[in-house]
């Protein structure tokens, strides 16, 4: 259930975002779904690809600072209310999310949210057990 | 004495010199062992030409003896001490006895007669009070002239501004990027500039350049005086620029200039460049022989049209070590790296990056980000930035600006690591 996330430490200048998306393209791997959190100085690139572990390898060769971080996706009704409930189950639960982002899903009716938080086993069964959705990292690296 | 004819000034620095070597050789066991491996006893020196073959004292010997391995003078005797940053958050620490209070005082009052500061003068000394030797400093040095002091020492400037117009100051000490600081300020407020009175600076403690004393005249409206001095020697008052500026007066009858090629360490004759090295002829708290400033100016020994027959020094050209100086703080890279490494508990690789942004100097440390430190949330990067911060703050004692910069941003390089990009261009002209 836990899917594999790469983060990237980029400076906040032109062309660093350029060079990571160019990079990987070479390296034929597939960007499933990607955010940026940024300050003044400096962002974090997080990207969802369909080979985790070869991303971080050509990233890091190439002297990029990477790390792998551990996030679940979540299948959300795509209607109103649909995200809200989720979140506030884990929140009823006291499940702490450290930061979400959308993911671009193909299938019509369901989106895809993933999801950091701290205690992320906790969190997979809470969500089950009331009949969320989660699917496995290979169904969400080849979606 | 300024004007004292060069062979009498030869004569009263040849006996001072004597008496210094007998004094350090007796009283200081670090002064007493390098002489007796340069093969020297006192007695030895018979002539100013001797001097050259008297042993260098480096920052490094200053170190090795924390807190009082150098004094020359019980603690009893010492009425004062004063230290400035050190390397590891060690100090360099000084003292001065009564005796040399007084001298400190009276080269002090010379420098500010020399820059035509006198008893009807009334000085904002915006020098820092306290450690640092630039406060106080010049405060007994403009009593012992008669002038009227205003003990600002550094910050609150719009107070400072204001006692500036209420109390009709004439002359301003502080260090050239305060002065623009100050500049800045009055205009802010909108000072007329009919309620000043001010007509000169005394500026010194850190570096700069003729261009940013032609900015702080105009923009102020003064004359700006370069004033030179440095703990170890004594503090502000070692040299002093007269009206003629054609380079700083060194009161050498206290303290011996010498130029030598920082390389070899042998001595380079009048008018050529090199490093700056002063013996203190009369100092008894804590005098030292040869002490390598590390300084790069010219000496020049022809009589300067004011009449002084002081030797005088060019404004400082640069530094032979990594040494910075940022609003008069000595900043050494490894300084900067023990906090770092304190810190984050890995080698980092780092740079020092200085500017100027509008009037005062700024120290931006750029900290490559390893995978050691990455962490995958903003806020965790914002807490090992403060955690740098606070580290470097405590020991420098001034503000920083923390960059994290992608790994290998920070050129490297064979041999001695560039640590320093300095872009004020305070050295040049």
């Amino acid at each position: 259930m836990r899917v594999k996330q790469i983060s990237i430490f980029l400076e906040n200048k032109s062309g660093r975002l350029a060079a990571v998306t160019r990079l990987l393209g070479e390296a034929g791997i597939n960007i499933r779904a990607l955010s940026i959190a940024d300050t003044s100085d400096f962002g974090i690139l997080r990207l969802i690809v369909n080979d985790p572990a070869r991303a971080y390898a050509a990233l890091k060769d190439a002297g990029f600072t990477v790390s792998e971080t551990d996030v679940i996706a979540v299948e959300i009704p795509d209607r109103p209310g649909g995200l809200s409930e989720v979140l506030n189950l884990l929140h009823e639960n006291g499940v702490n999310v450290e930061y979400l982002y959308a993911f671009v899903s193909h299938s019509s009716g369901t989106a895809l949210v993933l999801l950091k938080v701290r205690g992320i086993d906790r969190a997979v069964e809470l969500l089950k057990a009331h009949g969320v959705k989660v699917p496995d990292a290979a169904t969400v690296y080849n979606l | 004495m300024e004007c004292l004819p060069a062979g009498e000034r030869r004569k009263i620095q040849l006996e001072r010199l004597q008496a210094l070597v007998r004094r350090v050789y007796e009283t200081v066991p670090h002064y007493q062992r390098a002489l007796r491996e340069h093969g020297l006893r006192p007695g030895d020196i018979k002539s100013l030409d001797d001097l050259p073959r008297l042993p260098l004292t480096t920052k490094d010997d200053l170190r090795a003896s924390y807190p009082f391995g150098l004094f020359a003078a019980r603690l009893k005797d010492i009425v004062r001490i004063h230290a400035s940053s050190g390397t590891t958050g060690k100090p360099t620490v000084v003292g001065y006895t009564r005796a040399d209070i007084e001298t400190w005082s009276e080269v002090m009052a010379r420098s500010l007669s020399a820059a035509g500061v006198g008893a009807d003068d009334v000085i904002q000394n915006a020098y820092g009070y306290g450690l640092f030797t630039g406060g106080l400093g010049l405060h007994y040095g403009s009593e012992k002239v008669g002038a009227t002091v205003i003990p600002m020492s550094v910050g609150n400037t719009r107070r400072q501004v204001m006692l500036m117009g209420d109390f009709g100051v004439t002359a301003l000490a502080c260090t050239p990027s305060y002065a623009l600081h100050l500049a800045e300020v009055i205009d802010d407020l909108e000072v007329e500039r009919s309620r000043l009175r001010l007509r000169v600076g005394i500026f010194g403690a850190e570096p700069w350049s003729t261009n940013l004393g032609r900015e702080i005249e105009k923009k102020l409206g003064i004359v700006a005086m370069d004033i030179y001095g440095l703990s170890e020697i004594m503090g502000p008052g070692v040299a002093m620029e007269c009206p003629y500026k054609q380079g700083l007066h060194v009161w050498d009858d206290h303290f011996l200039p010498e130029i030598i090629d920082p390389e070899t360490g042998e001595p380079l004759p009048y008018g050529e460049k090199g490093e700056l090295v002063i013996t203190t002829l009369t100092k008894e708290g804590f005098p030292l022989l040869r002490y390598r400033t590390r300084d790069v100016t010219i000496l020049h020994d022809e009589p300067c049209p004011c009449g002084r027959t002081h030797v005088r020094m060019e404004r400082i050209m640069g530094r032979t070590d990594d040494m910075l100086i940022i609003r008069g703080v000595n900043v050494f890279p490894s300084q900067v790296e023990s906090a770092l490494l304190e810190a984050g508990q890995a080698e980092p690789h780092y740079l020092l990056v200085v500017d100027r942004s509008g009037p005062l100097d700024y120290l931006e440390i750029w900290v490559e980000v390893s995978e050691r430190y990455f962490a995958d949330e903003v806020r965790e990067l914002e807490r090992l930035e403060q955690a740098f911060k606070r580290a470097i703050e405590s020991i420098l004692g001034i503000s920083v600006k923390i960059k994290l910069v992608e790994p290998k941003t920070i050129e490297r390089s064979q041999g001695k690591a560039k640590r320093v990009v300095d872009r004020r261009d305070v050295y040049k002209d």
